[in-house]
Parts: structure tokens; sequence; C-alpha cells
């Protein structure tokens, strides 16, 4: 639903808000575009084997603890769900027999969960204290937990349900992929990625993954291509055969862009990807902010009004 | 305004009081627990429900319905209309422990409470962030409320004077007073200022959260709905809160002032309905509401809720019953309370594989601090000049 | 088996103890998974003095499977092989050559008619009439028409017979066809196991001929006609280097560390994830652990399978089709959270009560003051 800066001021005015802001119309917040040199990875399911390295992968690389969801036999690390001690997992679609991949009736597809380090991210507009941050060069988010005062409001921002919080810890913190941004100085890149062995999850520049994931699409099913594994423009690639994908790139659009993409060959929508809007929400929040807000000019003009007022009613009634 | 209030005197400890104290103990022990073992250890807050009962009932219902100083500020300072000074400090009383509860709750739910000055410290501080906004509203005008509160304390203790240590009797408490009432205006615009813009932002902080609020409820809207309804709880509860304490210690009703009050409510609550019902319309989510499962059900429930205080509470002849004025207060507070509870708690879903209900101990918690605050205002009405004297009514 | 029995045998196969002989049995059985009784029942079924005729043809083939098979190291095992069965005609081991060759498998065919087994190794070329593999002034495809019709069940050993091989890789000049579909073509409905390999391992041949042998049907096969028991896993499932797979620990380029290492093979092109056999359990030569590809740091290439081994590119990664997941995936929504208890519920409503019931009861006590009034 789209709010027209005109018409929320005319309301804001007409309830009282403020009568000072219509004289100082607030800027609509823009939403906020690619960073140029911003890397993340694209996720082809089609490729996708589900060995599940990439979960062990990040874990090693991240210490993380094992996560268990079966109480009862807490010997095997088998989250659910990305939680405080998983940053990514590998999540299972199965149809009825589940007999075929990538098929949507009767198969099943894989479709790996984690940050999509989004480009206007919301819960960077949540965060009260700044502790999540997108990096300006490499639009990472990134967790300070320093910052953090634990109010879990990016929890409820983000439409991909990914900050988890440590809520059986007595100093809980946020957890959160972070694209393996200590291992970057190190020449590394995204352990995911770079211990992928089918080459369905690849790092890169977000601008050449743009790129390479629409060159996917514009493959024929059934001819044998170079899938490019571990990173773009790498030393390893492998050739397969193409198999037929949903002709979008998820990610590309979607909740104002992603600098993770996937593709899939089954509707994303059954990958329990959610169906988000073009328009991102921290921007749709922030305009409504800043329209109130905009360099304080209304709630100080409006202080100002109500300063004269209220100190005229207290002489008032002496 | 000393002339106007006295403190209600009698015995402290009474049955309620020490109901509310064994409650309040109780709770305080789970909150132990609580900064021993974490949070996930007395609730059933989860990654997908990260905000459940503490936030939507102790912060945002809470805070709504401790609007009652805020709705009277507004009426008796911006609007002029001194005649009802003498329910501004009961309301006052009312909103002081009501915020200062929410604020409370909030260190009892954020994970990292030691962290919370961080909120002030302009290098971490986010403009951009509605939960900013919130928190250092809330924050700011918990303590503004103190300080407008502050004459009856001072007024308080100047009258026990002799019963005080030494040292505070020392105090020049008198001169204080009178600095305090001088610039009290001050204080009293900020303290208008500040609801207006966090009890809107409330609504706001909801907006982010895009698909998972349920599109009955997610509308740019939101910050507008939530004002309109806070300053109509604030004024119920003025309302509420005076019938209650004229029944509860058996005084005198104000019925003819707080039905004159009351006839503004009627307005305000048609105004917020015709916006909810036309934002709903104009959205085209309209059928949403005639799917008949837990939203919309909710939905109706709700704004059925308003459509009956509005019942209540128009007729000029049922506004000068007491009874229908107080259950029309009482449904104008279950409203606004069910419509926040709706829009940050049962109508946010995360995936429909997420489940959501407050544990044992995290309602015991919720209600040891509702204790706390009526165990407060017990004290404090009889130790203090709140209530209106008694020949005012 | 009677002790007086295999003496006879035994000097037919020269110099074979009764022992050894039992051991190999036993080790055939127990390869396809059989009781451990049925290792006797087969030593009992292999001296009988009516052994089977078997009839070998090979097509379009490298010998490789016959070499395999001799290499089968158990107590002298050609002379096993080719005592316990009449081998009437094979290309490559008869000493008879030629036109008397011929003439053996004529009399043979005409003797048993109905009652030999076929084996064939190669594949058969059908472009331009067969004229790509000739024998004896045939074609082959001629031969295994008229052999095969007469034949009780055709073993198609290798690859190349099983399903076209080497010589029907890309672009397949000689039209190099795999026997059960010259069969199906020509209408000729004998029963076919396929033993596929490049070359197979002796012993899933050697099971099947003594399961045949000994219980006088073929074993349970595969929808490709392939014997379940050795066939009826992935490479991938029984591999040793499976638990690196797991780990995410790879071989990135042969003779790197990862590789030294031992770690899994996958980004090296293995095939083990889309091949069924059973390598990893039986492995070859007979000369202990980690005597098979993989065991040795060559990916698998997937000889044994149709469309993989000689078909897919030998570095490209195996697709895992084959695979459906186990349910212990998570799912794309799993349950989670924490819903209502009987004690929050309870909670709940008794404040939600006690809330009503003062209301309730001012509401009460204000309606009488009105009525005073």
């Amino acid at each position: 639903m789209e709010i027209k800066r005109r018409d929320f001021l005319k309301v804001a005015a007409a309830g009282g808000l403020t009568v000072a802001s219509n004289a100082h119309p607030a800027l609509a917040r823009e939403a906020k575009g690619r960073i140029k040199d911003a890397v993340g990875f694209l996720y082809d399911s089609t490729v996708c084997t589900g060995c599940k390295a990439c979960v062990s992968a990040c874990k090693q690389n991240n210490d993380l603890p094992q996560s268990s969801s079966t109480p009862q036999d807490p010997l095997w690390d088998n989250p659910l769900d990305t939680d405080s001690r998983t940053y990514n997992i590998i999540k299972l679609y199965k149809d009825g027999t589940g007999a075929v991949k990538d098929r949507e009736k009767d198969g099943h597809a894989y479709i790996k969960r984690q940050c999509m380090h989004c480009v206007d991210p919301s819960c960077v507009s949540a965060c009260p204290v700044s502790a999540l941050q997108k990096d300006p060069k490499t639009g990472i988010v990134t967790y300070n937990k320093s910052a953090c005062i634990g109010c879990r409001y990016c929890q409820l921002a983000c439409p991909f349900n990914i900050p988890k919080f440590e809520f059986d810890k007595t100093f809980p913190q946020i957890r959160k992929c972070q694209l393996c941004d200590h291992r970057i100085p190190k020449g590394d890149f995204a352990a995911c990625a770079q211990y992928c062995p089918t080459g369905a999850t690849v790092y890169g520049r977000v601008e050449d993954l743009l790129a390479e994931a629409k060159k996917r699409l514009a493959y024929k099913p059934g001819t044998w291509q170079v899938y490019p594994v571990e990173r773009l423009g790498g030393p390893v690639t492998t050739e397969r055969e193409v198999t037929p994908y949903i002709q979008k790139i998820y990610g590309e659009k979607d909740g104002g862009g992603t600098q993770n993409l996937i593709l899939a060959g089954v509707p994303f929508e059954k990958l329990g990807l959610p169906k988000l809007d073009e328009r991102p929400d921290a921007q749709r929040s922030e305009t409504i902010q800043h329209t109130i807000y905009k360099g304080m000019i209304a709630p100080i003009a409006l202080l100002g009004g109500l300063l004269y007022v209220v100190h005229k009613s207290t002489k008032d009634h002496k | 305004m000393s002339e106007e209030s006295k403190p209600l005197g009698g015995e402290i400890l009474t049955k309620p009081f020490l109901f509310f104290a064994g409650l309040f103990g109780f709770s305080l022990l789970l909150i132990l627990y609580r900064y021993i073992a974490g949070i996930g250890a007395v609730s059933n807050l989860s990654d997908g429900y990260p905000w459940g009962l503490w936030i939507a009932y102790d912060v945002v219902a809470g805070t709504a319905i401790a609007c009652g100083g805020y709705a009277m500020a507004l009426l008796v300072y911006v609007m002029n209309k001194g005649q009802y000074h003498a329910l501004v400090r009961p309301a006052l009383l009312a909103s002081m422990f009501g915020y200062t509860l929410a604020g409370a709750s909030i260190m009892v739910d954020i994970g990292r409470y030691w962290n919370a000055p961080n909120l002030f410290t302009p290098w971490y501080a986010n403009p951009n962030s509605i939960m900013f906004e919130v928190a250092f509203c809330v924050s700011t005008y918990i303590f503004i409320l103190w300080i407008e509160f502050a004459p009856a304390f001072l007024e308080g203790i100047s009258k026990y004077k002799e019963h005080l240590p030494s040292f505070v009797r020392n105090w020049n408490v008198e001169g204080l007073r009178k600095t305090l009432n001088k610039w009290l205006f001050v204080f009293i615009a900020i303290g208008v200022l500040l609801p207006t813009m966090h009890q809107s932002s409330l609504g706001t902080l909801m907006v982010i959260a895009g698909w998972k609020l349920t599109p009955l409820w997610q509308t740019p809207f939101l910050p507008l709905l939530f004002l309109i309804s806070a300053i109509t709880m604030g004024y119920a509860i003025v309302i509420f809160e005076s019938i209650y304490a004229s029944t509860g210690f058996k005084r005198p009703l104000e019925t003819p002032l707080l039905s004159n009050l009351s006839g503004i409510m009627p307005w305000l609550i048609g105004l917020y309905l015709v916006l909810r019902v036309l934002d709903v319309f104009l959205r085209g989510v309209i059928g949403a509401a005639f799917k008949f499962n837990l939203y919309s059900l909710m939905f109706w429930i709700e704004n059925g809720l308003y459509v009956t205080a509005i019942v209540f509470l128009l007729p000029r002849e049922s506004r000068s019953s007491s009874r229908k004025l107080f259950l029309g207060a009482f449904f104008m507070l279950l409203a606004g309370t069910v419509y926040r509870f709706d829009a940050f708690m049962i109508s946010f879903n995360p995936g429909d594989n997420w489940s959501y209900f407050p544990s044992f101990a995290e309602t015991v918690i919720t209600l040891g601090m509702i204790s706390f605050e009526l165990m407060a205002y017990l004290y404090i009405v009889k130790k203090f000049p709140v209530l209106p004297a008694a020949e005012h009514a | 088996m009677k002790n007086k029995d295999f003496k006879a045998f035994s000097t037919l196969v020269g110099g074979v103890s009764r022992r050894d002989f039992l051991k190999y049995c036993t080790i055939m059985a127990s390869s396809m998974g059989l009781p451990l009784g049925a290792g006797a029942q087969m030593a009992e079924a292999v001296v009988n003095p009516k052994r089977p005729p078997v009839i070998w043809l090979s097509a379009q083939e490298c010998t490789g499977c016959t070499e395999s098979l001799l290499r089968a190291t158990h107590p002298t095992l050609e002379h096993l092989i080719l005592d316990l069965i009449s081998l009437d005609y094979h290309e490559t081991l008869s000493t008879p050559s030629g036109k008397q060759a011929e003439e053996a498998r004529a009399a043979s065919i005409k003797e048993n008619k109905g009652k030999f087994i076929l084996v064939v190794d190669g594949a058969i070329p059908v472009k331009d009439n067969g004229i790509y593999c000739m024998i004896a002034g045939k074609t082959v495809l001629d031969i295994l028409k008229e052999t095969a019709k007469d034949a009780l069940a055709v073993i198609a050993i290798g690859s190349c017979s099983s399903w076209g091989g080497v010589p029907s890789a890309d672009p397949n000049p000689t039209g190099a066809t795999p026997v059960h579909k010259v069969l199906a073509d020509a209408g000729i409905k004998t029963p076919v196991v396929n033993i596929p390999g490049c070359p197979p391992n002796p012993y899933n041949f050697l099971s099947t001929v003594l399961y045949f042998v000994t219980f006088k049907k073929l074993p349970e096969l595969d929808d490709k006609a392939r014997p379940v028991f050795a066939y009826g896993r992935l490479i991938h499932e029984n591999c040793e280097r499976r638990p690196h797979f797991d780990a995410g620990r790879f071989a990135t380029e042969f003779g790197d560390d990862n590789h030294r290492k031992g770690y899994c093979l996958y980004k090296l092109g293995c095939k083990g994830p889309e091949t069924f056999n059973n390598c990893p359990a039986l492995l070859f030569g007979d000369t202990g652990a980690g005597t098979w590809p993989v065991g040795c740091g060559h990916p698998c290439f997937g000889c044994s399978e149709q469309e993989v081994g000689f078909h897919k590119p030998l570095f490209s990664k195996a697709s895992l089709h084959l695979v459906t997941p186990p349910d212990t995936y998570p799912h794309t929504a799993e349950a989670q959270g924490k819903g209502a208890t009987i004690t929050g519920v309870a909670v709940a409503a008794a404040a939600a009560g006690a809330a009503f019931a003062a209301v309730n009861k001012i509401a009460g006590k204000l309606g009488d003051d009105d009525k005073k009034k």
C-alpha cells in the first residue's frame, strides 16, 4: 500500500498532530540503491544437492556450537531453522513422493536460508542503537554486540526472520550471518560458498552475480553449461545439464533487493520465501518517521505552541 | 492545587494490598530467575515472536492506559478547560506509575539491559529507528511525569515535616515547590509533546514488520490510529479510575464532571472508527474481515468494543448514569487494549509455523507489575494529596 | 555335500581343498546377502555332474570383462568357472578356433535348446546391418539373435552389453546397442540380466550365475534388469569417504593437501552419488581394503551407470537427482515457538476473569447507586 506524503500530512494535521509540519514539508525517504562493490552470493536451488557442507562449514568458521532440535537425543546437530547457533541452513521442500528433484508436484527441492543482506535492510533501520549496520563498502549487514540492547526489534522487523536471539543465555546477544566478514581480510570469502562442492552457492560481486543469474535463466534446459564453483571468476568450474528455472531472480527486487540472490526450479513461495513488495519496509517506516520528525522542526514548533498555550492556561487557572 | 486535593488517609496494609504484595513478591522471584537463566527460561518468546505479552501489555497497552495525564493535560492546559483541574492529579499519578512500570518491564524484556545507556549515547543512537524515538521519548516522559507530580510529593513533605529526619526538615521544600510551580508549565508543555510523539510512534513501530502484520492491521495510518485511541483511552482511564476510586474508597462520585468530560469521547472514537474502516476499505483488504479466521474475528471483536463504548457514551442521558459511564470507559479501555494486543501480538504472524501464547511465568510477571502499580497507587493516594478534596465533588 | 562326490570334483578342477571350496561358495552366498546355509547349497549345486552349458558371445568389446573374470582369485577360479559350468563357446578362452569353434556353438545350441545360459560382452553394432562386427562371416547381430532365442537366459556382462558402453559414446559411429534392446527389437523374449561395469566386479557375475545354478531362477532384478544384491545401492551410500562429504571436506585438485588426507572426491567429479554399485563393499582384486577406484584416490566415473560413464564429462559434478531426500531435513516450514500451555492459559484466564469480575461488581454497585438517586 502506498501512503502519499501529502495524504499523510493532511490526516496528521486533521488529527491535531501538528500544524507546524505543513509549513515544512518533509522529504520522503528514498529507497536505498545497490552499493557498487557490494558482495553476496548466488544460491541456485537446482544445483544444490542438499549435502549441507555449507551448514557445517559455516559452523566451523564461525565457531558455532551444535544446535539440537531433539532434546531427547542431543547427539546430533540438527536445527530446524536458523537459530542463535545456526547462521545458515538447508531446508527441504517435499511434496507427495518427493521423487523428482526441482519438481513442484511429487518432487523435492532444497533451499538455503540465511541473512539475505538486504539492500535496504529493515533491521538496520529498526535498530535503535546502530548495533546492526550496513557496511558502506561491501554492503554486509554487521552486528555489534557492544551496542546492542537486546530489544529484538530487528527480529520483528526482518521480513526473513533472520536475526536470532539467545533466549537461553544469561547475557544474550543477537546472532546472524555476517557473510564471513572476518574471513574477507584473509583473502577468503563466505565459508558456505567456499565449501560448496557443487557451485550451488557462488560468491561474488552482486553486480556480477546478477549477470550470472540472468545468464542462467536464459539457458535452455537440457543443454550442458559451465557453472562457476565457489566464486565467480575463480579457478573452479563445473559442467552440468541445465534443469528448468522459474524465470525470476529472487532478491533482484524483492524487498528493495537483496545481496544474496536465489534461483530455483520450484516457485519461491513453496520454498518458504516471503512474497515481498519491491518497496522496502524500511523506506515505508522511515518515510513516516521523517515526515514527522525531519530536523525536529515540527516537534519544536509544536513545543513552542504548547509552551505558549500552557503558560497562558496556568496563569488563567491561578 | 493544594486546596483541591488532600491525602485520603487510612490503613495501608489492607487485604487487597497484601494480595497484590504477594503477587508482586512472586513475580520478583520469577524476574530474578529471568536474570539468571535468560528470557527463554520464563517466557514463551521465540525467534518468531520476539515480542509478546511484556511489550504488548506492559509497554504498548500499559502506556496507552497511562495516557490519563496526557489526555487531561491536553484538555486542561491546551484547551484551557480549568474546570477539570481536580482530575489532573490522580490522572498524573496513574500515568506516572503506568509509564514507570512500562520502563521497568522494558528492563526485564530487553536482553542486554546493561547497554540501555547506549540509547542516549549520540554515536550509537539511530534517529531513523522508530524504537529509538519511542525509547527516548518514553524515558524522557517518565522523568517529566515525576516532575509534574513532584508538587504533590513536596506538599506531602511540607505537611509532615515534623515527622521527617532532620536533614530533610532543613530542605527548603516550600521554596522548591514555588520555583517548580513557576516553571511547571515548561514540563507540562513537554509532557503534552512527548506522548503525542511516542503514542503515535508506538503504532509506527509495526509498520516495518511488513507482511508479518496481517493486512487488516498493517497500515501507514497506524501512528494516527494509535494516537487517537491513546487519547480516548486517556479520558477513559480518568473516568474509570475516578469511579473506581469513589466506590473503592467510599467517596462521593464525581459524575457530573466526568459526564461532561466523557462528552468528547464518542466523537474521538467515531473519528477513529471512520479512519479505521476507510483505511481498510481504501487499501482493499476488507475481504480479509470476512474470512472467518482468528484475524477477522479479532477485527470484529476489537471494533465491536469501540462501537459498544460509543453506544454507552454517546447519549447524554446515558452519560449521566455513573454505571453507563463506567461501562463506557471500561469498553473503551478494553477496545484500545485489544487493538494493541491485535497489532502487536495476535495479528502478528511471522509464518504459520510459528506459535506463541504467553507462559505462566510471563503472565505472572506482568500481573506482578500491575500489582505493584496498584499497591503504589493505594499507598500514595492515602499519604499524599492526590484525590480531590471531598467537598469539591 | 558328500566327501566322495567332492573328491571326484576336486580331481576335476585340479587340487582344490574341500575346505577352500566351501569357503569360496560361502563368500559368494554372503556377497549376495543369502542365508548362511546357502553356501553349502551352492557347493552342492556346483559339483552336480549336470553342469549348465554356457555360451559366451563377444561383440564390440575389449575383453576386459573376461580378463577381470579370470582374475577372480579364489581357489583357481578359472578352473572352477570353466568346469562348474560347461563353457561350450568362448572366443577368447576356447582351445578350438575357426570352424571347429563355430561348430561347437551350433552343436551346443542344438543339443541344449532352451537350457543354456548365454553370456554376452560388448555392444552390438546395428548400423548398416551390423557390419561393424563380424565373426566367421556373420554379423554379431545375427549371431546374437539366433543364439538368444534358444537360450534359457541372457547375461549381459559389462557396460557395453548392458547400456552400450564405450562403443556407444557420442557420436556412436557403429550404432552400438545394448543386448536387451536388440532382443526387444527383434521380439525375442528371453530374460536378460545386466551386470554393468567396466569391467564389472567378477563376483557380481559369479554370484548371479551360481544363484541361477543353485535355485534355478534369476536373482531379484531392478527396473534396469540389474541384480539388486549388487546394484541396489549408490556407491555414495557406502563410500568410506562419505563422512568427509557430510562434513564438507573435499579434495579440490589431484595431489592437493585435502586429496592426500583422503577427503571426499566429489569436487573432482566423483560420480558415486549417481552410480549404483557395490564397489565400496566388495572391492577389487582381493588385495585388501582400499583397492577400488575411490579408495585409491580417483573419483568414481560411473562406469556401471547408464548415461553416466562414457557419457558425462569426466570431472563434471554428479547430480544427486536419484536421491530422494530423507525426512531428516528440516522442511521449509517447521512448527516452532511455544504455544498455549495449561498453566499459561489458566493464569491468563484467571487474570482476565478477575478483571471482569471486578468491573462487574463495581458496575453492579453503581447500578444500585443510580437507582437510589
